[in-house]
């Protein structure tokens, strides 16, 4: 069986979406460049030209309108964002336009975009270079936010968003560029309603995503060892949340921790716990979420390592619930 | 010419009587209105086919009835009822009727000036002749956005045109206390697009450049923006004159109502002779007839459904 790096994923997904549809075009500032988007790119260039890979200037905003009319009028866009940081400035485009229009004009302007956004965390990049907005996007209305863990839903996933009508932001951490599993060659899709459960237990069930879920795999395996039966979901889609896989788990397992790369306050954590609590599932302990502080990532690489969570935290957390310590 | 006077007054007509209707209180959703301004729209829509795209404003009654799009759907959208254009979700900032390529409108100002520019590159790729015209007001080149997409459109070279209809007003404050120079046109030389300063209340000036830009637009893919200078006759949002607040003189108000659109068209086709009192006349009324219809549509129209509170995200 073959395999494939998740840039790689992601670069197949392009070359044969691309080939399929000629209605694609990519949009998006360095997307032709070695610097900014790994190994994602490769090939692109070279098979379809300037006309339908757009490097354009770092006007963020504008091209983010550009890519709606485009969208709106029978193109296929990508639109990318090579950190996510930068969508900031396309803020009044996405959640004012992007969101809105088909709703606001009754339905008659559905937006077929997608757009990549590359979370670059660590590395010393300080605060505005590093940032992870899923939970940002989530609460806007008519976005739907994917977030692969694997080079098999990269795949999957990334022509799933090709083939919805309505915007999808694929969200990816380029930490993840280069682990690799097992990717079929031909064209396949994966459903962008179901969240994974990708390790079945009975004692606590842990929901983890993107570049946490590896870190959640590897708590899991030394939480067994201690004689915890971890049951482990891959999120994967941020909006529209799958409860029903989660609060399914829950009630058997009577426990909750929510893993998330985002902030705490008002983030993915805080939503998923706050569903279980509203469906009345009685748990047996607190639920547990771990997140990054509210606080902007610093850069120094000693605080970069209190600042993101890690296998440890994970460990730690979760025998809390059991009442134990490590 | 005829055919615009003929829109220029569908335009003024139907905001009067949206105007009335604010006054009774049936009208409730904001709603703003382009009164005086009627020449631009009218005359530039002349140039369009339903193939061709308009993106729109908050002030977009005249793009869209000038682009063709369905009245009594228009009227009924201002009502925010089941029938109109928008299915009651937008009011009279949000409309739309794809049916003529009137592409929507936007209620945040500059917010569909990049996105008629990404319909100018679909045209381009596709190679299909069309236009895109994104229509705004002076208040939208205050914007970051605006500079941004007239780049864009030079740099890829792209069939669109920007139309700043500058009426001299964001909401309440004029351009010279906004801007280092009023000029848009000045203003936007530096990025190397076609572009000219007409009067916005003459038609027949309008008509001579835009059908240039147009052409260009549609031959060569070439972008070009037109600024018209004109002035809103009402206050930014309803039915007021906006006389007693303090940031417009009743002279001014005065001035630019002696050089309105309509009238300076009638009078120039009058002396041609292609057209006399009488015809004039009847042409009003027929119009008068067909907004009226728009009202009763309008008005006995369903309220939309609240099963369909959820429909159409």
């Amino acid at each position: 069986m073959r395999k494939l790096k998740f840039s790689a994923a992601i670069n197949e997904a392009q070359h044969m979406a691309m080939i399929n549809n000629s209605d694609i075009i990519q949009i998006g500032q360095g997307i032709n460049s070695p610097f900014y988007v790994g190994q994602t790119m490769v090939g692109l260039l070279d098979r379809f030209g300037v006309e339908r890979l757009i490097d354009t200037p770092l006007s963020e905003s504008a091209i983010t309108g550009m890519a709606i009319g485009a969208a709106i009028t029978g193109l296929r866009p990508i639109l990318t964002f090579p950190r996510m940081d930068f969508m900031y400035y396309s803020m009044d485009q996405i959640c004012n336009h992007i969101s809105t229009f088909n709703y606001s004009l009754g339905g008659n302007s559905p937006i077929p975009l997608l757009i990549r956004a590359i979370i670059n965390r660590k590395g010393e990049q300080g605060a505005q270079h590093s940032q992870a907005l899923h939970g940002l996007f989530m609460h806007i209305p008519g976005l739907t936010i994917i977030m692969p863990s694997n080079s098999f839903d990269a795949k999957g996933m990334f022509l799933a968003a090709l083939e919805e009508e309505n915007p999808v932001i694929f969200i990816e951490d380029s930490e993840l560029y280069q682990e690799e599993c097992v990717v079929p060659e031909e064209y396949y899709i994966v459903d962008l309603k179901k969240a994974k459960v990708t390790n079945e237990g009975d004692d606590i069930t842990m929901v983890s995503s993107s570049v946490l879920l590896s870190k959640s795999k590897d708590a899991l395996i030394e939480l067994k060892k201690m004689g915890i039966n971890v049951e482990l979901i891959d999120l994967r889609i941020i909006k529209p949340i799958d409860f029903e896989t989660i609060l399914n788990s829950v009630k058997k397992t009577k426990k909750i921790i929510v893993v998330d790369g985002g902030w705490s306050t008002a983030g993915v954590a805080s939503e998923i716990i706050s569903m279980v609590a509203i469906k009345g599932i009685r748990l047996s302990n607190p639920p547990i979420k771990i997140t990054l502080p509210d606080l902007p990532a610093p850069a120094s690489s000693v605080l970069e390592e209190a600042y993101y969570p890690n296998t440890a935290k994970i460990i730690t957390e979760t025998l809390k619930n059991f009442n134990r310590n490590l | 010419m005829i055919k615009i006077l003929e829109k220029m007054l569908l335009i003024r007509i139907f905001e009067e009587m949206v105007a009335e209707n604010i006054k009774k209180g049936e009208i409730k959703c904001p709603v703003h209105l382009s009164i005086g301004q009627e020449g631009i729209s009218a005359t530039i829509c002349e140039f369009l086919n339903d193939k061709d795209y308009v993106f729109s404003t908050h002030r977009n009654h005249g793009h869209y009835l000038a682009k063709g799009g369905n009245l009594n759907r228009l009227m009924a959208e201002i009502y925010c009822k089941e029938t109109g254009c928008s299915n009651g979700k937008g009011g009279s900032m949000h409309v739309i009727d794809r049916s003529v390529n009137f592409m929507g409108s936007s209620a945040i100002v500059s917010g569909t000036i990049p996105i008629a520019v990404g319909a100018a590159l679909t045209i381009k790729r596709h190679n299909t002749n069309q236009v895109s015209v994104a229509f705004f007001g002076d208040g939208a080149t205050d914007e970051g956005i605006f500079y941004e997409s007239i780049n864009l459109s030079v740099l890829y070279n792209l069939p669109v045109i920007f139309v700043c209809e500058n009426n001299d007003f964001a909401t309440h404050l004029p351009n010279r206390m906004r801007q280092s120079n009023i000029s848009v046109t000045e203003r936007i030389n530096g990025f190397k697009i076609n572009s000219k300063n007409v009067d916005g209340n003459n038609p027949i000036e309008i008509y001579e450049v835009a059908g240039e830009m147009i052409e260009r637009a549609r031959k060569n893919c070439a972008p070009s923006l037109l600024e018209c200078t004109t002035y809103r006759w009402l206050s930014h949002a309803g039915y007021w004159q906006d006389l007693d607040v303090g940031y417009r003189r009743k002279e001014d108000v005065e001035f630019w109502m002696n050089k309105c659109p309509i009238k300076y068209l009638y009078n120039y086709l009058k002396l041609d002779q292609k057209i006399d009192e009488n015809q004039f006349e009847l042409m009003k009324t027929e119009i008068r007839k067909k907004v009226t219809d728009a009202v009763l549509f309008a008005r006995n129209s369903r309220s939309p459904n609240i099963l369909n509170l959820d429909k159409g995200l």
